[in-house]
């Protein structure tokens, strides 16, 4: 490529990248000034005060991490052993694995949580005999099938991110490699296998993380008083403390995501998220 | 005025010159080799050839016309890339078409000349195949093809066969000789193989750090390396540190033993230079001529080679080896044996002293 | 005593009785089939089979005929219709971005913010995202403000963040990071050899991207497109927080139909849930087939 050419190359990126800026940044600028001005005729955190200490704002918000944590639990303990049991024994079952992993991007959430209202309202019986009761009459109940929709929508990337790690690493060679140095089991998977899927797994949680805080579809229709339910709300009647929190996911998401390249080193898939 | 011509070509990156003062004269239809080692600047000499980068000083011209600035599209320069570089997308007979295909020649022509060239690298059934369906060989095949459609004034090859197979290789490197013979075309071509460019050119270039150490037919490189090199990248020649006891006569001193060089040279008495022996060229106890030299060592180890064997003599400090045809009668001399060895006059190659680093 | 290895290749690494064998391996993936069948198959196949079934419980196929009377059929239309405008936009635009990113000729940090970024936009989606576009272009936001201040009225020469116009430039704002994302490695998948064999043949630049660049980017672009089809398709949470539920898209007709029946016919609804999934299904079919594509090329 000749120089000349070189130049108009950049000049036009350069033309799309500012577009491209002042799209991006135009809402996330504008919220945060106008979370500023909360007090007449002066800039202040008011708004941030004032959202901070409504005591259903630490609630919720404590809920939704709470929920979060139990998501990336719950993921960790079904996605890894059974990735792992799927490298090392049954390889013919890895397809049906990815496939059922992918499904989530098929079944949207609103039909996925309409699915589980569906089924969870009323006893599952099976031969008559009812095999799992109404989950969601109670709600500690009601959490447990939130936390497992959660789940499923976390298991792509969850899925992928140990699956790639698992793949990288060669389980089956390491785990024969840990057994003929007389390794037990749970030597081999806490000493051996989850040291070398932390990328995969960190990666994961943080992204399982964005994900889970703030999301609102599940949350409202099973009608449990986490985060987003509780932003949605509050925008429905206050002006300035939506932006404030606002910024706050924004930070939240933000700080996820510098992790996650920090840790994956910039992998670009890693980090896309379909809605 | 030669062909190709390139006058005191330069190459300067931000941090590193990777060619300097080069200059040469490549005839119509020859074949010319660029061999060294990695980072000798070879690619880049031929990368500037076909404009891919532009020379910080110097001029390039082809048959006649300076092409030191004009674009690559503009140079009818067929290159022959070592990664293939075929077009995923398009079909063996598509992608031997592309450069036709943008100068918009007529249809019937293309066609005519696709079938023409797949004729002449042996793959006439392969056109409406794709690249990922061809084996490495293949693909490198339909690069030539397509390099060679265009008609162009020279060929330039990157290290076409080194991606491959060992056996493809000297099949490949036989196929693309053929072809060039029988299209009669200027041909450059760059390797860091030694046997790969003996046996493909009429002349080699050799490379280092930027520099050209020596050009001249593979004979004279071969036989006659000028700097201790090339003596050591072509070849597996035997480098020995001697004092000049007599300039005038050729008489050399080799860690306390006499030898003499077949012509007188230009260094001073006393002192040290840089010589050179073939394996090939020494023989375990010869007749004992008067114009011979003779060297005497203790046997360290012999290693047999199929077709030679190699032995390998401890003089004081140094090893030389030499080599003895193999036949089933052969008597080898043992390991901490005493030997004498010879070796004519005119094995004594005197070379020139290296600025750079020599590479083992 | 019959004794096989669980571990072939290379090598025995536990040798147990043949039967226990079969049953341990295969207990060791049914938690993971118990949770899939729970809380992904159960539910869903529920949803399948309530959609051919009428309020009795017998077979129709009414519902599905169902799915293309109104105001169903609108909503499926206006879905359709935001998820192919932003699709398409995001994905010209998000091209646009990625290739300037990538060989653009910009400095690095350039590419480096712009992914991190994305990587935040792409996952920042619902009511936060809502809420931004509200602060900066709702009637009382700061952008609409600033037009105020200088005789221009937004809303009054026929711009409406609560409409169809307004709704698709805030899905953009996960739409351009998505293509991005899943561009940057196709666009760095073109080799540069390409683009010299192409000079070298005589090509332009020009040439060189129609006839080889692009058609090498082309199933990806194209996969890429239906992936940002199939993300807006399914979005709730952002238009819900941004309408409040007045745009008839289908997500928002679902999410009515669950709070309560406003279709009358709870089969209906479930079709309704089905229809989107057999849409969603379809667009990730066409991914996959298309990103096939491409890696074959690439390899």
């Amino acid at each position: 490529m000749n120089a000349r050419a070189a130049r108009n190359v950049s000049w036009f990126s350069w033309i799309v990248i500012v577009i491209g800026a002042i799209y991006f940044l135009a809402p996330l600028v504008g919220t945060f000034a106008y979370s500023l001005t909360a007090l007449r005729d002066q800039l202040s955190f008011a708004a941030y005060q004032r959202a901070f200490a409504d005591p259903k704002f630490v609630e919720s918000f404590v809920y939704s991490n709470l929920l979060a944590v139990a998501t990336i639990i719950a993921s960790v303990l079904l996605i890894v052993p059974t990735t792992y049991w799927v490298h090392l024994y049954l390889p013919k079952l890895r397809p049906v694995v990815e496939a059922i992993s992918l499904l989530p991007f098929v079944i949207p959430a609103i039909t996925l949580v309409f699915g589980y209202i569906r089924v969870y309202s009323r006893p599952v019986d099976v031969l008559g005999i009812d095999l799992i009761p109404p989950l969601l009459s109670t709600s500690a109940s009601t959490n447990i099938v939130l936390v497992a929709g959660y789940t499923v929508l976390s298991m792509p990337y969850m899925y992928r991110a140990v699956d790639n790690g698992l793949r990288a690493i060669d389980v089956r060679r390491l785990t024969e490699a840990a057994q003929s140095l007389g390794a037990g089991w749970g030597t081999i998977l806490f000493r051996v296998i989850l040291p070398n899927l932390r990328t995969a797994l960190l990666s994961g949680a943080l992204l399982t993380f964005a994900i889970v805080v703030g999301e609102l579809t599940l949350a409202t229709f099973l009608g449990i008083p986490a985060f987003g339910p509780y932003l949605q709300q509050l925008g429905q009647h206050k002006a300035y403390e939506p932006s404030a929190l606002t910024i706050v996911s924004f930070l939240l998401t933000w700080v996820a995501m510098v992790l996650i390249s920090f840790v994956t080193r910039g992998d670009t898939r890693s980090a896309a998220g379909t809605h | 005025m030669a062909f190709v011509e390139l006058h005191q070509v330069q190459k300067n990156f931000a941090t590193a010159t990777a060619v300097e003062n080069f200059n040469l004269d490549v005839e119509r239809g020859e074949f010319v080799s660029f061999l060294g080692p990695s980072g000798c600047g070879k690619t880049t000499t031929l990368r500037m050839i076909a404009g891919f980068e532009v020379p910080s000083s110097g001029t390039i011209r082809l048959n006649g016309a300076d092409v030191t600035n004009l674009p690559p599209n503009k140079r009818n320069v067929g290159m022959v890339f070592q990664s293939y570089a075929l077009f995923p997308n398009m079909t063996v007979a598509e992608n031997i078409a592309f450069g036709m295909t943008v100068a918009r020649k007529p249809k019937e022509e293309i066609t005519k000349r696709v079938d023409e060239m797949l004729r002449l690298i042996h793959l006439p059934q392969l056109g409406n195949r794709y690249p990922y369906q061809l084996s490495g060989g293949q693909q490198q095949r339909v690069a030539l093809a397509r390099a060679l459609a265009i008609q162009p004034q020279v060929l330039l090859l990157d290290e076409p066969l080194s991606a491959l197979d060992a056996k493809i290789r000297v099949s490949l490197r036989q196929e693309i000789r053929a072809i060039q013979r029988t299209l009669g075309i200027t041909t450059i071509y760059v390797t860091h193989d030694q046997e790969e460019a003996m046996s493909l050119s009429d002349r080699i270039v050799v490379m280092s750090n930027g520099r050209m150490e020596q050009v001249g037919t593979p004979f004279e490189i071969y036989n006659f390396p000028k700097t201790q090199f090339v003596a050591s990248f072509v070849g597996t020649l035997n480098q020995l540190q001697a004092r000049v006891s007599d300039a005038a006569s050729g008489k050399l001193d080799v860690e306390g033993q006499t030898i003499y060089a077949a012509k007188p040279f230009e260094k001073m008495t006393g002192e040290t230079v840089a010589i050179a022996l073939r394996p090939e060229m020494i023989d375990l106890d010869g007749s004992g001529e008067s114009e011979e030299n003779h060297l005497q060592g203790t046997v360290e180890d012999t290693t047999f080679l199929g077709s030679i064997v190699r032995t390998r003599v401890r003089l004081r400090d140094s090893i030389i080896s030499f080599d003895t045809f193999n036949n089933p009668n052969l008597t080898l001399p043992r390991a901490s044996e005493k030997i004498t060895m010879s070796f004519p006059r005119d094995a004594v190659l005197i070379l020139e002293q290296n600025a750079a680093p020599v590479q083992a | 005593m019959a004794q096989t290895a669980v571990v072939t290749k290379s090598g025995a690494a536990f040798t147990l009785p043949r039967v226990r064998t079969i049953f341990i391996t295969w207990l060791g993936v049914i938690p993971f089939f118990a949770f899939a069948f729970l809380f992904l198959l159960l539910p869903s196949s529920s949803l399948f089979i309530e959609s051919f079934q009428d309020t009795q419980g017998n077979f129709t196929l009414a519902n599905i005929v169902g799915l293309f009377d109104e105001p169903i059929r609108s909503g499926y239309i206006a879905s359709i219709e935001i998820s192919a405008f932003t699709a398409l936009v995001g994905g010209i635009f998000g091209f646009l971005l990625a290739y300037a990113v990538t060989l653009g000729g910009l400095p690095k940090w350039v590419r480096s913010s712009y992914v991190t970024f994305s990587g935040v936009a792409s996952n920042f989606a619902g009511v936060p995202l809502a809420f931004a576009f509200v602060a900066v272009l709702g009637r009382t936001g700061a952008i609409t403000a600033l037009f105020k201040n200088v005789g221009i009225n937004l809303y009054d020469i026929g711009f409406n963040l609560y409409d169809f116009w307004g709704l698709s430039l805030v899905y953009l704002f996960f739409q351009f990071p998505l293509m991005l994302l899943i561009m940057i490695p196709s666009l760095e998948g073109l080799k540069p050899e390409w683009r010299e064999a192409a000079a070298n043949l005589g090509a332009t630049q020009f040439e060189y991207w129609r006839r080889v660049a692009f058609p090498i980017l082309l199933p990806s672009l194209l996969g890429t497109m239906i992936l940002l089809f199939g993300n807006a398709f399914g979005a709730y949470a952002t238009a819900f927080a941004l309408t409040g539920g007045r745009l008839n898209l289908v997500t928002i007709q679902i999410g009515a139909q669950i709070r309560g029946d406003v279709l009358h016919n709870p089969n209906l609804g479930f079709a309704m849930a089905l229809g989107m999934v057999f849409i969603m299904f379809v667009c990730i079919i066409g991914y996959t087939l298309l990103q096939r594509q491409t890696e074959r090329w690439l390899r």
